[in-house]
């Protein structure tokens, strides 16, 4: 296998990564979706926590992406 | 790939000189990216004056529309550094607020979707990692400032969580040491990432569109649903630009608090 090829294999396993971050987000948001439909009047206070769980679920989907980028562009 | 057609998503965060040209090493370049920067800070600027008009007026002459907007986004951001560090976070509200407008109207200038002509195509300057890190750099100096001139070397005693056992303190002391410090890289990385990948996906889409309607036939049908799924996107990447600019502001908040009230 040359490396062009074996380039564009490695950002594609990496972008499995992405998708796994997208599990985090979506977990993030809905438990607060379900805890805050249960208390409606403690939700507004706790928008930013939820902001804060949502950065970092995202940033290791982030990671991912820059890891495809870093294989496809920069090696 | 459709024949002739090359897709080139990189092409459009090429930072191309204005004024003077990058030849032998020369750094003094007015490029689009400058240009843009300047762009945002007049818009910022027009934005903040028009609404600090009538801060003077008599007390039944509240202002208009424009300035309650101008109050409602200082309030905002007043009201998340409070939350997050306290009285003492007065006096760290400007560089929170500075932080956060910035990178709010620099993201949604970017979006802005006119290209017709050369230079005039929107830049977005926070697809760049030197600007996003630059700013996580000013924060991160805010924080370590902040900490050793509140604290002096009790600063450390950030790293050791309180109420453990002492062989849990070794063992968590270059954890925390390591999260701490790829706090600056995390936070640049990320409004610099969530704009980089919006505008490559916007980009690859809008290559469909042409490249369908060039094929004729079933790629009409493609070009169709290609042109929708952009105009999602750019829903998308507006909600994007506000989340990632108060995603900023609050972990700018979050961290000096850190380094405000050890713990």
């Amino acid at each position: 296998m040359d490396l062009a090829s074996a380039k564009v294999i490695g950002a594609g396993l990496a972008a499995i990564g992405v998708g796994a971050a997208s599990i985090g987000v979506g977990y993030v948001f809905g438990s607060f979706l379900q805890s805050s439909l249960r208390n409606p009047a403690a939700a507004d206070s706790q928008q930013g926590r939820l902001f804060i769980g949502f950065a970092a679920a995202e940033l290791l989907g982030l990671m991912a992406f820059a890891v495809a980028m870093i294989i496809l562009y920069a090696i | 790939m459709a024949a002739g057609a090359k897709i080139d998503p990189m092409h459009q965060f090429v930072i191309q000189p204005i004024a003077g040209s990058f030849e032998g090493g020369n750094p003094f370049v007015f490029t689009n990216s400058a240009l843009w920067t300047l762009i945002v800070l007049g818009a910022i600027t027009l934005f903040m004056l028009g609404g600090m008009r009538r801060e003077l007026a008599p007390q039944p002459n509240f202002g208009g529309r424009w300035q309650v907007m101008v109050e409602g986004l200082i309030g905002f951001v007043d009201d998340m550094v409070g939350a997050s560090i306290g009285p003492e976070g007065k006096k760290y509200l400007p560089w929170v607020f500075t932080s956060f407008v910035f990178l709010l109207f620099a993201n949604l200038m970017g979006n802005m979707p006119f290209g017709l002509y050369g230079p005039a195509h929107p830049f977005t300057v926070t697809s760049q990692f030197t600007f996003t890190g630059i700013m996580s750099l000013i924060s991160f100096a805010i924080v370590l400032g902040v900490g050793f001139w509140k604290h002096g070397l009790h600063f450390f005693s950030l790293f050791v969580p309180p109420g453990v056992h002492w062989i849990g303190k070794v063992l968590l002391f270059p954890i925390e040491l390591i999260s701490f410090l790829v706090r600056p890289f995390s936070l640049g990385l990320r409004p610099f990432i969530a704009m980089f990948a919006g505008h490559i996906l916007v980009d690859i889409f809008g290559n469909f569109i042409v490249q369908g309607l060039n094929a004729g036939g079933g790629g009409i049908g493609v070009s169709i649903l290609a042109f929708l799924f952009v105009a999602f996107i750019n829903i998308l990447e507006l909600l994007v630009a506000a989340i990632q600019a108060y995603v900023f502001a609050i972990l700018t908040a979050l961290y000096i608090n850190d380094a405000v009230n050890l713990h």
